[in-house]
């Protein structure tokens, strides 16, 4: 059964071309069916069926009618002129055909029995005139304003819809929003393959537009609303879905422009690619932070692209000036844009596509959005973690390395949740924060997460200088890690005890060097005593001898007077004969 | 019982066209009712032209036909679309700008 039923064919589907559109109802319009469009004013109905005629005759071959009861075909051309369509073009080239069909209640009298074979017959020469495979009828409920008898437009409609089913083209209706229902005049009861809704909603003063999926025949789709935009290239439709997770990775490393944040990466830096988000409280440099970012990056020459949500492009130069973050050089040279604007400008989408336009434009390789906490004030909770989903996926996409700032309110208790609950989006996550101290604020920065890499556990103590930012060494004192007047006091300290540490070695030297002396002198002393022992002894034997010596002589001066003797006695023989 | 005649500069007092689709019922029904209202009350002062858009399929947008049959009036005075198979008499008449005539079998009180 299963392989079966995989087989099947699919529902034929007519692509719209249209950014998104395609995604969420996967693949397409049904082919060869009608499909509803239906939306209060001002929503862009009219917007989306042109461009489902536009792209399937540039993109997709399929030429198309335009059937218009509201407009005239000049003023539906210069409508969509500032969308880049050029609908006379595609007049001339046989890919379009407009017609104008004016019904004016003043001009109309009934006088009997009628059905509306005629604009069966103009839009099936229409149709044939060009091999149309689209058809668009742009709003067909303006006949109920023309015609007053109901029952007939209401069977020559149910008649219409079945002869364009028929005749196998794929057709657009549009349809005024009425209340408490889809259309004014109940059409979704005769158009039942596929009805799209398109709402213009205005929360807090911002408005959004959104697009949802009411039904779709024989097709999944996406059933969310999904906000779209009207931009510059037609209708933009921005589906959550595209978080597809399929982008590819770089294990290339780039630094985060803080020598000692790198430090704390164990390889020295963040992915490129990756998405970096810095929480922080109010005034912990995280606007310092992502424009040292932005400076090394255009320091190895990549064009980096700054939104500044709060400060305009002078403040911003002239403040990262101060801390020794000189961006003027990197603005002259191209590398560095920054793109400054109130967030309530703009809805969020607005914002969306903003930022979208300028990354297609500038293609850089880095993206700096500062603050996104700031978005909230432009949408709900919601609403702008949808948006940076869809923002974080889109760079993610393009291997564009992003950082983020987010101010994270001071409350005690969710001191390191972002209220946009982005966290879990991107990669890494760095946290300034306030230590707060005994009657002092020090700045400490820490990793709270690096997908891909083991980091620092630590809360670094750092210092916002004229040079730039610094973090300082880690110092460790008998309650953990010291910061600010309490790592002083532990500099101090250390610094003291160090010294008296050098002075007892000092006063040890000096004492033993004293006793060597004492040693020494001790040494002479005795040598001295011992040499005048010593000379003493060697007189007193001299003397001594000198006396023996006088002895001898004086016996034998004696021997020699008293008389003398032959053969000459010794003396010794002579005392001891005497 | 007319208005004094209003010399035109080119053709005849009455222009109509009438657009039909087809050979359909409305279709016969319309063409026979305009020919007996031409016969009756305008006879030799209007220029009829019956299209059947089914043959001239491309005059339907230029006249901004959308519904069958239709007659346009074209002379004298305003354009006007007369939608239907023209059965109400009276109001065929009135909308021409013709006082119906008592003997006209066609007027239904």
């Amino acid at each position: 059964m299963t392989p079966a039923a995989a087989a099947l064919p699919q529902l034929p589907k007519a692509p719209t071309g249209i950014d998104g559109l395609d995604e969420i109802t996967n693949g397409g319009l049904p082919l060869g069916r009608p499909t509803l469009i239906c939306g209060s004013a001002g929503c862009g109905k009219t917007l989306m069926s042109v461009e489902f005629l536009v792209r399937g005759a540039l993109e997709f071959d399929e030429p198309g009618v335009l059937m218009a009861f509201e407009e005239t075909a000049d003023e539906l051309a210069a409508n969509v002129t500032s969308l880049g369509f050029d609908l006379k073009q595609l007049v001339a080239d046989k890919k379009l055909r407009l017609d104008h069909v004016h019904v004016d209640r003043s001009e109309i009298e009934e006088t009997g029995e009628y059905d509306l074979e005629g604009l069966f017959i103009r839009l099936g020469y229409a149709i044939d005139s060009i091999g149309a495979k689209r058809v668009v009828l742009d709003t067909i409920e303006s006949l109920f304003s023309g015609f007053s008898n109901q029952a007939v437009l209401r069977s020559e409609i149910r008649r219409l819809f079945r002869w364009l089913k028929e005749k196998g083209v794929t057709t657009v209706i549009t349809a005024e929003r009425g209340d408490g229902s889809l259309t004014r005049q109940g059409l979704e009861e005769y158009v039942s393959d596929c009805v799209i809704l398109l709402d213009n909603r205005v929360v807090n003063q911002i408005t959004t537009r959104r697009l949802r999926i009411v039904k779709y025949r024989g097709s999944t789709h996406g059933t969310n609303e999904y906000p779209y935009l009207i931009t510059e290239n037609g209708i933009s439709v921005l589906p959550v879905t595209s978080l597809k997770l399929e982008h590819d990775v770089s294990n290339e490393v780039v630094s985060t422009g803080v020598p000692g944040l790198d430090e704390m990466f164990t390889r020295r830096g963040l992915y490129r690619g990756s998405s970096v988000l810095i929480t922080g409280t109010a005034g912990t440099a995280k606007t310092t932070l992502a424009a040292a970012f932005a400076a090394e990056a255009c320091r190895r020459g990549e064009r980096s692209l700054y939104f500044a949500f709060e400060e305009s492009p002078q403040q911003l130069l002239r403040n990262m000036d101060s801390v020794g973050l000189h961006l003027r050089p990197f603005v002259e040279q191209g590398l560095l844009h920054i793109e400054a604007s109130r967030p309530t400008l703009n809805g969020l989408e607005q914002h969306l596509v903003t930022i979208h336009k300028l990354i297609a434009q500038l293609q850089p390789r880095t993206v700096i959005i500062d603050p996104i906490s700031n978005l909230v004030s432009v949408g709900s909770l919601t609403e702008v973690r949808g948006m940076l989903t869809r923002l974080i996926d889109y760079l993610k996409v393009q291997g564009i390395t992003a950082l983020f700032t987010a101010l994270v309110s001071g409350g005690r208790t969710n001191q390191e949740m972002t209220e946009e609950g982005v966290s879990s989006l991107v990669d890494t996550w760095i946290h300034v924060r306030d230590l707060e101290g005994i009657g002092e604020r020090n700045r400490g920065v820490s990793i709270l997460k690096a997908r891909g890499m083991a980091h620092s556990n630590q809360v670094r103590e750092f210092l916002v200088t004229s040079e730039g930012i610094r973090l300082l060494d880690v110092v460790i004192g008998p309650g953990g890690i010291v910061t600010g007047a309490s790592r002083h006091t532990q500099y101090m300290q250390e610094q003291a005890a160090g010294l008296a540490a050098q002075q007892e070695i000092e006063r040890r030297e000096r004492e033993l060097e004293r006793k060597r002396r004492v040693l020494e002198a001790t040494i002479a002393n005795l040598r001295t005593e011992f040499e005048s022992v010593e000379e003493e002894l060697r007189r007193s034997n001299q003397e001594e001898e000198q006396r023996q010596h006088e002895l001898t002589q004086g016996r034998r001066q004696i021997a020699a007077g008293v008389g003398q003797r032959p053969g000459g006695a010794t003396p010794g023989s002579e005392s001891s004969n005497s | 019982m007319e208005a004094p005649e209003q010399p035109e500069a080119a053709g005849a007092e009455y222009e109509l066209h009438l657009y039909i689709a087809g050979n359909t019922p409305s279709a016969a029904a319309a063409v026979r009712n305009l020919q007996d209202i031409c016969e009756r009350y305008l006879a030799g002062r209007v220029e009829l032209r019956i299209i059947d858009l089914s043959a001239q399929p491309e005059a339907a947008g230029e006249e901004q036909i959308v519904a069958s049959p239709t007659l346009v009036k074209k002379r004298p005075g305003l354009t006007r679309f007369l939608v239907g198979d023209l059965s109400d008499r009276r109001r065929v008449l009135a909308l021409l700008g013709l006082t119906p005539d008592a003997h006209d079998p066609y007027l239904h009180d």
